[in-house]
Parts: structure tokens; sequence; C-alpha cells
């Protein structure tokens, strides 16, 4: 008989208290008792919708089976045989909006915490230690993957378990892309994507760091010179947006981008840190993604107080539920319908208030969200020393700028069929945010993993 | 990790070192720079490529100890490893078709301009260099501007090398006296770059300016490097770092650069304790 508890088991957490003043991670895991009594909410339904909201399609409903029967180990190999990194996904995917949004469970109560789970069993699996790792057979192929991010990660754990010789190129001193320069470390401990790569390494995938693609080796040249025979873009985002508006380059202003990386990649947070973060009494992030619940939660947890200005309402927040909630709890403020119009700065440059505008929503617009309009004679002033600008990225120009014949979209985009990740250049193959722009991990490592079993069949074909 | 092949004391701020950096040295173009980290706990920092050999796989690079980190590397030894060591960044200086040039570098600066100065010489530009020192002491590179400029202008604050003054008033003179040319290069601190792009704009010579601020990432990530040019924002590690001296704000290029002075100051002083104990 299942569980028929109507809700999920709480998430054993940091208390808001206690966690605002550290970086370590909120959620603190489900114990091996509670994991059983969750997957046993599952009622096993016949049409499993839950896999077909998961980019990655892990089998959902047999590795909760094998989690509600106790046995962990089986549980993670049916993990694994779809996700090359579940211990990050069961943290930073938006199961809401995915598989849990799906669960028949949902209808009446709340869905099965399935990320919750996919967590557990990942970390049951790191906590037993290294294990030999099962040496795939040499098919005899090479690839090469441009960036060590989710969809290179992924892309490359897939190629290396068909038999491949991998080896990922990674531009910054540390692999992980996002996974180490963007989400904190209180949302996905560094320590688990430093296990998941190593997992990776373990398979014969090697990772070059400081090689920058498009730069110190071509595209071409990783053909021609090193003899790979395809080749996987996932070089991530690129540069910061900003909006154009007045006093945006006052000392104080960062995009999200740049005080991330300050606090996650170069652990500024930490007392002997060379690299600086400069504290801040009152912070303002604009934007409502998870970049800017990652900037605001690292911003308070830095000391500060923090407003979230976002031009819509709390429901067309894009961020992650659980963020949202996270960063509430944490004492973060949202100022929703509001627009920034202009950063004031005092006389040594430095930012003292942001000038904003009240908003309403109006009719839909393309994306289908209703478009934000301002209301008139709704100045008001926000006082901050610091901005965090978290309004996404446009795609890096390096590689594009030094590839020809890869086709791109006019905003910077490479172009590529969605359901192979093939871009105009014969045996080059793209996916992540280098293709759709800033979006999330567990969509990326869905692009990778396409992208992958394209390279394996045309490999084969060849 | 790449091996310190050779280390040189330029002057009592200044060092050289030839860095063994074969991927780095194939590529690299006057004009370019690389990210470093002297250890595994260190920032990443900036440095303009100041010269490199294809063939052995070296890169020499220039600093001036101004902080904690190019503390810790002016530290290093010869035969000591680099943590990491990444590039070539930003896009090479553009030199075809130059026919007449004047390169205008001050103080450190001088390490980047030399590479192009040296380029356009070898190319069959003619190219007059004027450089300028505070003084004497913290002279370098002059031998090789000698070696490849056409014509070599040494200025000092002080005057206790060449002519007493500024680049930009030996610039000023020989512009005054009919000189033109294609385009003027300056590579030094921004105010002198400010006032050298003022002096051009007069007399309508293009001029382009190398920057240097602020960078993480180096790759075009973080957006900390941007630039105010022709009104737009611009990032110098992917759209420079030089750009058109005429268009750049070099005001607000100057205040964002001065963000984390008092925290430089104080990770240098704390460093330097910490060096001290340990002699």
């Amino acid at each position: 008989m299942p569980n028929m508890t109507e809700k999920k088991y709480p998430m054993p957490s940091q208390s808001p208290d206690e966690r605002r003043e550290n970086f370590r991670e909120v959620a603190l895991g489900y114990d091996a008792e509670t994991a059983v009594s969750e997957a046993q909410r599952c009622l096993q339904c016949r049409n499993h919708p839950c896999v077909s909201g998961c980019p990655v399609h892990i089998d959902i409903p047999a590795f909760i089976h094998r989690t509600a029967e106790g046995d962990f180990a089986a549980a993670y190999e049916v993990l694994h045989a779809a996700s090359a990194l579940p211990a990050v996904c069961g943290r930073v995917c938006p199961q809401e909006s995915q598989c849990e949004g799906k669960c028949v469970r949902g209808i009446r109560g709340e869905s099965v915490g399935i990320g919750r789970l996919e967590r557990f069993v990942a970390d049951w699996h790191l906590a037993r230690g290294d294990e030999a790792a099962d040496q795939p057979v040499p098919n005899g192929h090479s690839v090469a993957v441009v960036g060590s991010g989710p969809s290179g990660l992924t892309c490359a754990g897939e190629l290396a378990r068909a038999g491949c010789q991998v080896t990922i190129f990674e531009a910054l001193h540390l692999a992980g892309g996002v996974l180490v320069y963007g989400i904190p470390e209180f949302r996905l401990p560094k320590e688990i994507v430093r296990r998941e790569i190593q997992g990776l390494q373990a398979m014969g995938v090697k990772v070059e760091t400081n090689v920058i693609i498009g730069r110190t080796i071509t595209i071409d040249e990783l053909f021609d010179e090193y003899g790979f025979e395809a080749v996987f873009i996932g070089s991530g985002a690129g540069l910061p947006r900003f909006m154009g508006i007045p006093g945006e380059n006052l000392k104080g202003v960062y995009s999200a981008n740049e005080f991330l990386t300050r606090i996650n990649l170069m652990k500024a947070y930490e007392p002997n840190a060379d690299t600086p973060v400069i504290p801040s009494a009152k912070v303002a992030v604009v934007g409502g993604g998870n970049v800017a619940m990652d900037a605001a939660r690292c911003a308070r947890r830095l000391g500060a107080e923090v407003t979230v200005v976002y031009r819509r309402t709390r429901a067309e927040l894009p961020a992650r539920q659980e963020e949202v909630e996270h960063a509430m709890e944490e004492g973060i403020r949202f100022c929703f319908l509001t627009n920034p119009l202009e950063i004031r700065g005092n006389d040594q440059g430095w930012v003292e208030a942001m000038l904003c505008q009240r908003m309403e929503l109006g009719e839909p617009d393309a994306s289908g969200r209703r478009r934000p309009v301002p209301v008139e004679n709704s100045e008001e002033v926000l006082e901050a020393d610091s901005v965090i600008m978290a309004l996404g990225t446009s795609p890096n120009p390096l590689i594009k700028n030094t590839t020809e014949g890869l086709e791109t979209q006019k905003w910077g985009g490479i172009v590529v069929d969605e359901t192979t990740g093939r871009t105009s250049r014969e045996h080059v193959y793209a996916g992540g945010d280098a293709v759709t722009g800033a979006a999330t991990v567990i969509l990326a490592m869905g692009a990778g993993k396409t992208a992958a079993q394209a390279i394996l069949a045309d490999l084969k074909a060849t | 990790m790449n091996r310190i092949l050779e280390k040189q004391v330029l002057n009592p701020t200044v060092t050289r070192m030839v860095v063994d950096a074969p991927l780095v040295a194939r590529k690299a173009e006057p004009g370019q720079f690389i990210i470093l980290r002297p250890d595994a706990e260190g920032e990443r920092i900036p440095l303009t490529i100041a010269g490199f050999d294809r063939e052995q796989g070296h890169v020499t690079i220039i600093f001036q100890v101004v902080g904690a980190t190019t503390m810790k590397l002016n530290r290093m030894r010869e035969g000591d490893f680099i943590h990491d060591f990444a590039g070539p960044l930003g896009r090479p200086t553009h030199t075809e078709g130059l026919k007449k040039v004047a390169v205008v570098g001050g103080g450190v600066g001088c390490a980047i301009a030399y590479p192009v100065t040296r380029k356009l010489f070898e190319q069959g530009t003619h190219v007059d260099a004027i450089i300028g020192f505070r003084t004497k002491d913290l002279v370098i590179l002059e031998d090789e501007f000698a070696a490849h400029s056409t014509r070599l202008f040494r200025v000092s604050d002080d005057g206790s090398w060449g002519e007493k003054g500024l680049v930009t008033q030996a610039l000023k003179t020989l512009l005054e006296a009919g000189e033109t040319y294609d385009e003027v290069i300056t590579i030094g601190p921004l105010i002198m770059m400010k006032f050298v792009c003022q002096l051009t704009r007069e007399f309508g010579v293009k001029t382009i300016a190398s920057m240097n601020p602020i960078m993480i990432d180096g790759t075009g990530m973080c957006g900390g490097c941007r630039l105010t040019v022709d009104g737009k924002t611009r990032f110098a590690c992917v759209d420079g770092p030089e750009f058109d001296g005429h268009a750049i704000d070099f005001d607000e290029a100057m205040s964002r650069n001065s963000t984390y002075r008092e925290f430089e100051r104080h990770a240098y002083e704390e460093t330097c304790r910490l060096f001290q104990g340990v002699q």
C-alpha cells in the first residue's frame, strides 16, 4: 500500500537565522528512513507522467521503487543510467515545473518529492566512497568537449560511457562551469561538483583547464591538429546584460556574474581570500531569476540588507520556487512591479541610491507573460550602496568569431538542430546556454545528452 | 602549471619573467594579454603579453608590484611554477597597412608598448617611439626600444633621463612641427592616455589606447572590465583591450579602476607583513 500522506516529508534545513550567517548548504537532505517513507508515497502509476517532465528521461518510478524497498544501490544505478550528475540535479532542478509538476499526487496534496529523493540516493552513493569505476570498452573515437558546465559534463559522460576518448577544455582554472562560478556553495556544495567530475575522470575523461577555445586553440585546430573527430560546444552563457540606464558603471554596480564569481569561484567571502568583495550595507538586486536569488542570498550572507527589485509580480518570478521561499525566509525584501530608471552616485563615484518606477501588468507580450507598463508619476528612491544586475547574458562571441561557417542567431546563440544538437558545421555540435541563452542546468544537461547520442550515431555511420 | 624560466629585475618595482607556455606562445600577438594565478589560492590577474617566442614556446610578462598578487608573483623564482596561466586573450593590435605611427608609452606601460613597436618596425612602418618614466631609476627596455624604432624620444618627469617633461609634450612638439601619423598608439597610466587622446583629438590623429581595467575571468563572462566607449558599454576582455582613444570615457574608467584601492592597499600591507614574517 502506498503511503497516502498528503504532504511531502519536510526537508531538514538550517534555520533562516542560522544560515544567513554562513555559506554552508541550506538543505540538509533526508535520512534513509524519511527517504523510504517519501518514496512510498509514489503510486507507481501506469502512465508515469513524471518521466515526460524530465529533460534527461530518468526512469523515475523505477528509482523511487528501489528507494522504497531500501535498495539504494539499485536506485542509484537507475539514476546514473540516465543522468551524469544526479547529486547536482537533485539540488538545482526546477522540479516543480518538471517531474514533480506532472506527478499525480500533486492533484490532491503535494507531489512526491522526486528531487529530494534523487538527492538522497546520489548522496548515499557519494558517501559510500570512491569505488573503481566501470572502465568502458574503448570504441576508438575521440571527441572534444568545450566547456565543463552541465551540458559539457553530461555530453562527456555519455560519450565516455560509450567508449569514446573525451577531452574537456575549460577556460577557467577550475572545472564545473556555472556549477562552480555561479551557483553558491549553500545551494550546491562545490565538493559535490568536484566528486562528480572525479567520477568522469575515473572513466577516462581528460579535463584541460586554462584553455580558451577560440583563443588558445580554435575549433578547426581541434580537428586538424589534435585529431578529434567531433566537437561539442557547451561554452555556456556569456557576457552579462545591463539595462542601459544612467549610473550603471558607478563603483558598486556589479553584474550578478561578477558578484557570484568573486564569491563562488574565488571564495571572496573567506577571510584570507586574495580576491576582494566589498562589504555593503544595502544591496539592491535587479531581476527575478535563479541568478538574482543566488546573488541576493550571497549578499545577505555577507551581512547586507537586501532588496530584490523585479518589474513583474511574484507569480511571474522565473526563479525556482524553493529559492524564492528560502530568500524570503532569510529576510530578503522583494519590491515587485518596480523597475529601475537610474542609479545615483555620490561625488566619489560610489552608488548611493536607485531611482525606480512603479509598474503594472498590461497585455501579454510575445513570451505570453503580461507586459509590465510604467505607472505615471510613481518614481521612488531606493537607498543602496551596491546594485547587482541579474538580467541574463548574451553569448560569448569568441567561438563564433573564430569559427568559419558556424551559424548563429542574430543575438549570438549557436544555431542547432534541436533533436541532434548538430550545428551548421559538420561534426560540430552544441548545447546548453551557448545555444539557448540563459536557461537551467537540467536543460543544458538534456542538450548535452541529446548531442552525445547524435555524435555516437554519426561516428558509427562514418 | 607553467614554469618560470627566467626572472629579471628591471627596476625596483618592475620584474620581467619568461614563462614556459607553448599553447599561449603559439597564438600570442602584440596587444593581447594573459590571465594568471600565482598559486592555488590566488587572485586571477590580467597581464599584457610583453613578448613571445613561438618556437621555444615562451611568453614574456613584465609586471609592476602594485598589490598582493603581484607581490606574490614577484616572490617566485626561476624554476617555480605559476599555478594558472591562460591566454592569449583580447584582440591583437591592428598593425596592417600602417605607414607611420607614433607609439606613446608611459612607465610600466612601455612593457606593453614594446612588442607592438617592434612588430610595426619589423614590418617596415616608420615608428616614432615616445617613452616616459618618472625618473631614471624606473627606466625599462631602453635598448629594446632604441633597436626597434625609427626614432626614440626619451622623457622623464624630473629630467634625470632624456628630456624633462611629459610624453604629451614630446608628442605635441612633433605634431606642431608638422609630423603626421596614420595612428598614435598609447599605453600607460589612464591619466596619461587621457591627455594623449585630448592632444591627438586637437590634431585629428586617430589614436588607439590600450585599457587595463579590473577583470576576473578575462574570457567574456563577468563584465567587470566594462567601459563606456562612444556611449556604449564595451568589454575590454573580448571587445578590447584596445579602443578608439577619442571615444573612451576615461574619467569613468579611472573611477572604476579605483574600486578596490582601499582593499588593495590593505591586502598589500598584509602580504608585506606576511613576507617579512617569513624572512
